[in-house]
Formats: C-alpha cells, sequence, structure tokens
C-alpha cells in the first residue's frame, strides 16, 4: 500500500487492476445488467414458450 | 467510510482477511449444495413437476373432459349436482377449471397413478389441493400434464388459489382418494 | 439526457449549491428539492397504502371480516399498486438522487427532466389510483390476463414506468457529470455503488414493464386480440420481480450508509464488497423465475438455473453483505472504544436513534425472515407446497417492508435534519417507531407464512367459504394465525403511523437546524474513527467474533429450515 498518489500529482501510477476497472464503468456494468437476464431468463424463456407443442 | 471514496486508489489490491475468506468460501459451498439438491431431487426425490404441456383450445379441452365424464361417471355431488367420475387407474384423467368451478369431481383409488390434465376455460386459476397443500398454476390455452399417485385415502378439495374475480372465494372442487374395493 | 453535461466544469450557470454545515458536502439545490419532492410523496403513498393494507388485514381476520367481497379486492389491488410501486419507487428515486449529486459532491444532471420525471410519475400513480378505485381494475397489481383492467389502469402504469426511466437516466447523467467535473477522486462511494446497482437493474426492469405493459394496454383498448398468459406472465415478472431486486440493492447501499454515517463504519473490504454487488448485478433478476416455478410450459432446466440465481451466486452476494455490514459495525464500534467480551459493540450500540434501530431491526427482518423464506420458496420443487398460499405474501413482507421500507424508514430520519434540515419533533415516537414497526411487520410475516404452511390461500376473502358449492374446513390453527396477523397488523398499521406523524410533523413544523442544535445534536456523530483508522491491510484488521457468532446461527437457521421444507413435501403425493 505504498501507493498513495491520487492522480492529480502526476507521478508515474500503478495500473489499475483490470477487476477494478470493470467495477468503475457504470455503463459497462449497465450493459451485462440488462444482457444477463435478457438472454438467460427472458430470451430462454420465451424460446421454451415457442416450442410448446400442440395437443395430440 | 462507505460513503467517501475508498481511501485507497487501487483498493483491488488489497488482502482479504479470513473471516471473509472463510464466510465468503462457506457461502459458496452452501449454494452448491442447495443447487445439487434441486437438481438430485429430479432423480431421486418422487414430488417433481413433468414439464408435461401441450397447446390447447380451450374448447378442445373441454370436450375431453365431458368425453371422460360421460363415460366414468358414477354419481353426483354437491349443492350444484357436479358429477363424480370415476376413471380407470392409469388412464388419463381431467380437470377443468373456470369462473367458478372445478369440474368434475373425481374418485381416484390409493396407490394407483393416474395422468391428470389441468386447464382452464376462462382465466387463470391456481389449483391448490387441501389438505396435502400441493399448488400449481392453471392457464387457459395449455394443458398441463401432472403423473399423480395418491398415498393417502381420504376426502380432498381443490381451492381456488389465483385471484379469478369476485367469486374467487367459492371455487372449491372436489377430489376423493378410496381404497381399492 | 446529456444535453447539459457540456457545461464548464463547476460553477456553471444555474446550478446554484449550498454547504453542508454537517458534513461539509456541497449540496446541488435542485438535486435537494427533488429529494424533497419524492420523499413527501412517497410517504404520502405509503400513508394512503399502509392504511389500505390495515382494512385488508383486518377482512382476513376472520372474526372481524372488514370490508365486504368487493371492496376487498378492490382495496387489495390498489394497496399492492401504492406501496409495492408508489410508496418504494418515488423513495427510491430520491435514494438515487442522494446517492449521485449529494454524496458524489456535485450537480443533479437535467434537472428540467428530472422534474419532468417527477410529474410523469404523480400522474401516472394518480391515474392508476383511480382506475382502481373506480372498481373496474381489480385485478390485484399483477394483473394477469386474461382477466382485463381498464385501459387508464395499464396507461397509469406505463407513464409512472417512463416517467421512472426518466430519472434513472438523470442518475446516470450524474454519474457522468461528476467524473467530468472531478467532484470526486478514484472510485465512487460503495453507496454510490449499491445506487448503481439498483439503477442497473432497474433498467432492465422498466424495460420488461414496456415489453409487456405497452402490448397489454393496447389490448385492453381492442388493438390487439390476444396476450398469451404465459409470455405475459414471464415477462411481466422481468418486471415484478426485478423491480425487488432494486429494492434490495438499494436497500443494502442504505445499510452501508447508516453503517457510516452512524457509526463510522467503513466496509471491511471495498472488493468484497463490490463484488457482492456485481453478482446482483449479473443474477439477481434472474430470480424473476420464482414466479413460474409451477407454470405449465417452462422447463425445469430453465426454473432450476433461473431459480438459483445461476448456483446460487446472487444468495452469496447477499451472504457476502449480511456479514459485512455487521462486521464493518462491529470493527468501527471496536475502534471506538467499545471493546468488551462479545458483544459490547452491539449493546452499547445507538439503540435510541431510530436510524439506526431501523436499520439494525431491517437486516434482522430480511435476513432471517425474508431471505431464508425466499430461497426456500424460490427452490423448484419446494415451491409446489407453498405457491400463492399466503407463505407468500408472508415472505415478502418480512423483505419489502420489514427490510426495504424499514430501512427507507431509518435513512429518512437522517434525511430530514439533513435535506430538510428541520429538528426531528415527537423524540420519543421516533424513537419507539421502529420497534413498533418492527415487531407488527415480523408478526404479519411469521403469521401469514404460518397460515400458508396450513395452505391457505393469499388474496382470498374468505377462508370459511360460506358461499361455495363445495365445502371445506382449514384447519382451526390456520383460523388462529389470521387472528393473529390481525393483531400484528394494527401494531404494523400503529407504527407506520407514528413514522408518517413524525416525518410530517418534522418536516412541515419542525425547528430549523441552526448552528446551535447541529453543535448539540449532530445527526452524523464524531466517531472520531473514520479518519483514524489506517489504510486497509491486513494489520488494521480487527477481529471479528460477534459478527462470526450472528453469521453462524444465521447459517444453522437457513439450512435447518430448508431441510425442515424437504421433509414436508416428501410427505405429499408423489408426481412426476
Ligand atoms: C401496515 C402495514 C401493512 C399491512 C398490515 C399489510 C398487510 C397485508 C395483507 C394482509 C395483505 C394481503 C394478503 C393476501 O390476502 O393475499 C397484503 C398484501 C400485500 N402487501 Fe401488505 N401490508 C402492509 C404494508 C405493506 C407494504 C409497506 C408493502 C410494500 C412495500 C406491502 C406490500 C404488499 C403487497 C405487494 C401485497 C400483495 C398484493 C397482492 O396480492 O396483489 N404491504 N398486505
Ligand atoms: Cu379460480
Ligand atoms: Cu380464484
Amino acid at each position: 500500500m505504498s501507493d498513495q498518489s491520487t492522480g492529480s500529482g502526476g507521478a508515474p501510477e500503478e495500473r489499475v487492476p483490470a477487476m477494478q476497472r470493470l467495477l468503475d464503468n457504470p455503463f459497462l456494468l449497465l450493459f451485462m445488467g440488462v444482457a444477463s437476464p435478457a438472454v438467460l431468463y427472458l430470451i430462454w424463456g420465451v424460446m421454451e414458450l415457442s416450442q410448446i407443442p400442440l395437443s395430440p | 467510510m462507505a460513503i467517501t471514496p475508498p481511501q485507497n486508489r487501487l483498493w483491488w489490491k488489497e488482502p482479504l482477511s479470513g473471516v471473509e475468506i472463510t464466510w465468503i468460501g462457506v457461502a459458496f459451498i452452501w449454494g452448491l449444495v442447495m443447487f445439487g439438491t434441486m437438481v438430485s431431487w429430479h432423480f431421486v426425490g418422487k414430488q417433481n413437476l413433468s414439464n408435461e404441456t401441450y397447446r390447447i383450445d380451450p374448447n378442445a379441452f373441454g370436450e375431453k373432459v365431458e368425453a371422460m365424464t360421460e363415460r366414468y361417471q358414477v354419481r353426483e355431488e354437491g349443492d350444484t349436482g357436479v358429477p363424480v367420475v370415476r376413471p380407470p387407474p392409469g388412464s388419463d384423467i381431467y380437470m377443468l377449471s373456470r369462473l367458478w368451478e372445478w369440474w368434475p369431481v373425481l374418485e381416484l383409488e390409493k396407490d394407483q397413478t393416474y395422468r391428470l390434465h389441468l386447464s382452464s376455460m376462462d382465466w387463470q386459476h391456481g389449483f391448490s389441493l387441501q389438505p396435502q397443500n400441493i399448488n400449481v398454476q392453471v392457464h387457459p390455452g395449455y394443458d398441463m400434464v401432472l403423473t399423480i399417485t395418491p398415498d393417502k385415502s381420504g376426502e380432498y378439495a381443490v381451492v381456488c388459489n389465483e385471484f379469478c374475480g369476485i367469486g374467487h372465494h367459492t371455487m372449491v372442487g372436489k377430489i376423493h382418494v378410496v381404497d381399492k374395493k | 439526457m446529456a444535453v447539459d453535461t457540456q457545461a464548464p466544469s463547476r460553477g456553471f450557470i444555474g446550478a446554484s449549491y449550498r454547504t453542508c454545515p454537517e458534513t461539509g458536502l456541497k449540496v446541488c439545490s435542485q438535486a435537494e428539492a427533488l429529494i424533497k419532492v419524492n420523499a413527501v410523496v412517497a410517504v404520502v403513498f405509503l400513508a394512503v397504502g399502509g392504511l389500505f393494507g390495515l382494512m385488508v388485514a383486518l377482512t382476513r381476520w376472520p372474526a372481524v371480516h372488514l370490508l365486504p367481497a368487493d371492496w376487498f379486492y378492490l382495496l387489495l389491488t390498489a394497496h399492492g399498486a401504492d406501496v409495492l410501486l408508489f410508496w418504494i419507487v418515488f423513495f427510491e428515486v430520491a435514494v438515487l438522487y442522494f446517492a449521485s449529486a449529494i454524496i458524489l459532491n456535485c450537480r443533479l444532471a437535467a434537472p428540467k427532466f428530472a422534474w419532468l420525471a417527477f410529474v410523469l410519475m404523480v400522474v401516472g400513480a394518480v391515474l392508476a389510483n383511480i382506475a382502481v378505485l373506480q372498481g373496474e381494475s381489480s385485478v390485484m397489481f399483477t394483473s394477469y390476463v386474461p382477466m382485463q383492467a381498464a385501459p387508464h389502469f395499464y396507461l397509469g402504469l406505463i407513464v409512472f414506468a417512463v416517467g421512472t426511466l426518466i430519472a434513472v437516466f438523470c442518475f446516470f447523467g450524474t454519474l457522468v457529470i461528476a467524473k467530468e467535473e472531478g467532484s470526486y477522486e478514484g472510485s465512487v462511494p460503495l453507496v454510490t455503488f449499491g445506487a448503481i446497482t439498483a439503477a442497473i437493474i432497474a433498467v432492465f426492469t422498466l424495460a420488461s414493464g414496456a415489453i409487456i405493459l405497452i402490448p397489454t394496454f393496447l389490448w385492453s383498448v381492442g388493438y390487439i386480440s390476444h396476450i398469451d398468459p404465459l409470455m405475459y406472465k414471464i415477462i411481466w415478472w422481468g418486471m415484478g420481480h426485478s423491480s425487488q431486486q432494486i429494492n434490495v440493492s438499494a436497500q443494502v447501499a442504505i445499510w452501508y450508509a447508516v453503517a457510516a454515517m452512524l457509526l463510522g463504519a467503513k466496509p471491511l473490504s471495498e472488493k468484497v464488497s463490490r463484488m457482492a454487488f456485481l453478482m446482483y448485478i449479473l443474477f439477481l433478476q434472474l430470480a424473476s423465475a420464482h414466479h413460474l416455478l409451477v407454470e405449465p410450459g417452462v422447463s425445469s432446466e430453465w426454473k432450476i438455473f433461473n431459480t438459483s440465481y445461476a448456483l446460487y451466486l446472487a444468495v452469496l452476494g447477499s451472504m457476502i453483505h449480511g456479514m459485512s455490514i455487521p462486521g464493518a459495525m462491529e470493527a468501527a464500534q471496536r475502534r471506538n472504544g467499545f471493546n468488551n467480551g462479545m458483544f459490547e459493540w452491539l449493546r452499547k450500540a445507538p439503540w435510541s436513534n431510530p436510524a439506526f434501530s431501523g436499520t439494525v431491526l431491517s437486516i434482522v427482518i430480511f435476513g432471517f425472515l425474508g431471505g431464508i423464506t425466499g430461497v426456500i420458496m424460490g427452490t423448484e420443487q419446494l415451491n409446489l407446497i407453498m405457491h400463492n398460499t399466503l407463505y407468500v405474501p408472508g415472505h415478502f413482507h418480512a423483505t419489502v417492508v420489514g427490510g426495504t421500507t424499514l430501512a427507507f424508514m431509518a435513512i429518512t430520519y437522517l434525511l430530514v435534519p439533513l435535506i430538510f434540515r428541520r429538528e426531528i419533533v415527537f423524540k420519543k415516537i421516533a424513537q419507539w417507531q421502529p420497534y413498533v414497526f418492527g415487531a407488527g411487520i415480523a408478526g404479519i410475516s411469521l403469521f401469514m407464512m404460518g397460515a400458508g404452511t396450513l395452505g391457505v390461500a393469499r388474496r382470498h376473502w374468505d377462508i370459511g367459504f360460506a358461499d361455495a358449492a363445495m365445502s371445506f374446513d382449514y384447519p382451526a390453527t390456520a383460523f388462529l394465525m389470521m387472528g393473529l396477523n390481525g393483531i400484528a397488523a394494527i401494531c404494523a398499521a400503529l407504527g407506520g403511523l407514528m413514522f408518517v406523524l413524525v416525518v410530517v410533523a418534522s418536516v412541515f413544523f419542525g425547528k430549523q437546524r441552526t448552528a446551535e442544535s447541529i453543535a448539540a445534536f449532530p445527526t452524523l456523530p464524531k466517531t472520531g474513527s473514520a479518519e483514524t483508522v489506517t489504510s486497509y491491510g491486513s494489520e488494521s484488521h480487527v477481529k471479528l467474533p460477534g459478527t462470526i457468532v450472528l453469521v453462524s446461527v444465521f447459517f444453522v437457521a437457513f439450512v435447518l429450515y430448508y431441510y425442515v421444507n424437504w421433509k414436508y413435501l416428501s410427505e405429499v403425493w408423489p408426481l412426476s
């Protein structure tokens, strides 16, 4: 935890880890948070409904 | 604090305490156990839904119910004279729901298996078998098939537990389970 | 929405600020005004909807049986809509503005749109209420097709949803402004991150709502001939259940906020808490499948995967918050000097401060009553013995009332002095309010769940079946449960009334906060811990024996009750 520069100093900074950058990006998260249920819940679910067979 | 930005710019690199790691591990494993329980009940458990469903026109469903009723009716029951039907074990049996009744009354033999078809003629209804407390949703236009094996004899009520209008609380049907004669 | 985000950073024309004397934060006056109006309207809907709830509960008390059937179903519809949608969402919009503009120390994006959002939401909510009270739309707030409501019922909900969506965009716009103008450094605070989670879930929620409500509206006016009931249900619950997940995220954010504001608690680990929120973003919304577990036409694969939030990863998120919030409180209290034994930190906590007690009760009721039962009901097969019984309302009164509503009440006790800048009046009533409300709600949850275990149907006017052609008698215990539920409902309603009384009286008649009163009764006590703790790292981790005991008790209760229910299930008729 030696690195305490906060960006204004201009000192060479340690790269922000990828996972932290993801969590700092609300719009990427927004995309993921809408895509996940849209595919796994809605689209998959509606596909199943559309495949219900007619009564013999 | 939680209402100020993290003090440490690279908070991702902070180490975790042992308590946290342990709790995360416990919670994760418990999640897998619950997931596994649900999946394995399909193999070892006796109470599962069949996933067998067909699209059906409500009138077509109504005709099937009528046909069964005509064939196997044994008597009438209740203030309104609902037919009581005793179809042979192993057969396809039907119960329809409509505003505001379950029709007809079924009489089944204990420990025999039946293929019970449920559908609605109008709105959604809730099939709530009491006092067993087995509850499934009934839709118009869909024929849901449950393979049931009543294992206790007695008189069972079918209460409607999906709100279906002003007569909802008067919608009660019956299933009798009788010992083999 | 980004129209005026291009204004020169800081001093742009039109944005006026005051500096908060208690926190030193810059408070955007537009954000402040919008927080006020949204919160006030929210409380109005809580008061109205809560009254309806009491009347519904008194009707379900067989010995009282207050309302006739048509009024019962009408007011039950209004109760669901007013509290679940309108109270909660108006308040949530206030929380979003607070967590963005106020906490990030910046101006609100597009205030004109935020006002438009507010107006649309009010119009929509009033329209839907009119439709219900006119009596042609007693369809329950779920409005399952093919049962049909009056067109303006659906229209009201659509207008309300559009308004909410605009408000959510204003929130995202504010995040952009804050970043561009550099009003904070590094990453957003955890509370804001929780609000981001809520807002993301809100986008999916509102999109699902639009997909299903617009065709349903067209169907009600005759442009569309048929809406498939299963299709409706899948998409409707994409909205209906996801909206509950907005509540969960917002309420967890509030738990963190109150712990920070009152105790100086800081998250044990930013990383862990944010990953827990990420689990919410990715998986929480899948649980909309909870409502389709005994439906025809969807496969067990779909049901199991979705109902388990993809292998219970979102439950993992909740369990993480469930330990990291008490853990953060314990750590803060121990640093504040309450270091004796296992639980001195808890005993010496500010229990007479309703913001604190409300938060703790919210955590406990949500976790023990709401959370555990939710996971159990959301188990594919276990749902068979619970679906549409009173167990369901029992469960969600623990989550959305004991959890969310109580958390919102708790933070209101901080918003009144900070945002409305008024003293809380009737301090004694305020002090008792969370306990009275919490006890009542815990009561109605438990008694409704008890009745549900005995098979009693939800949304049902007469469990005696007096007018039915065939008879059935629920066990006598079920009637007892419904009576106890009525008594608990009176207690809950009293707690609700106390809240409304304190808030309305404080906001409209409370004394203005002055420098002296701020010094004498600071809203945010100086705990000293926030500044003094060292940076993160293992050396600064305190031991948390109390939290370990608490989460262990929780875990044991969870596991036991889970398997008890499998035992119940195994006793019913075999079906396959
Ligand atoms: C004084 C406080 C309250 C009391 C006494 C109360 C009581 C009740 C009762 C007895 C029911 C009917 C259960 C049934 O017959 O199916 C009900 C339903 C419901 N309540 Fe409450 N409630 C209260 C507050 C709230 C709050 C604050 C919320 C939301 C934040 C809420 C959300 C709901 C919902 C969504 C329903 C379901 C409506 C439906 O089935 O369509 N309640 N409540
Ligand atoms: Cu019905
Ligand atoms: Cu019904």
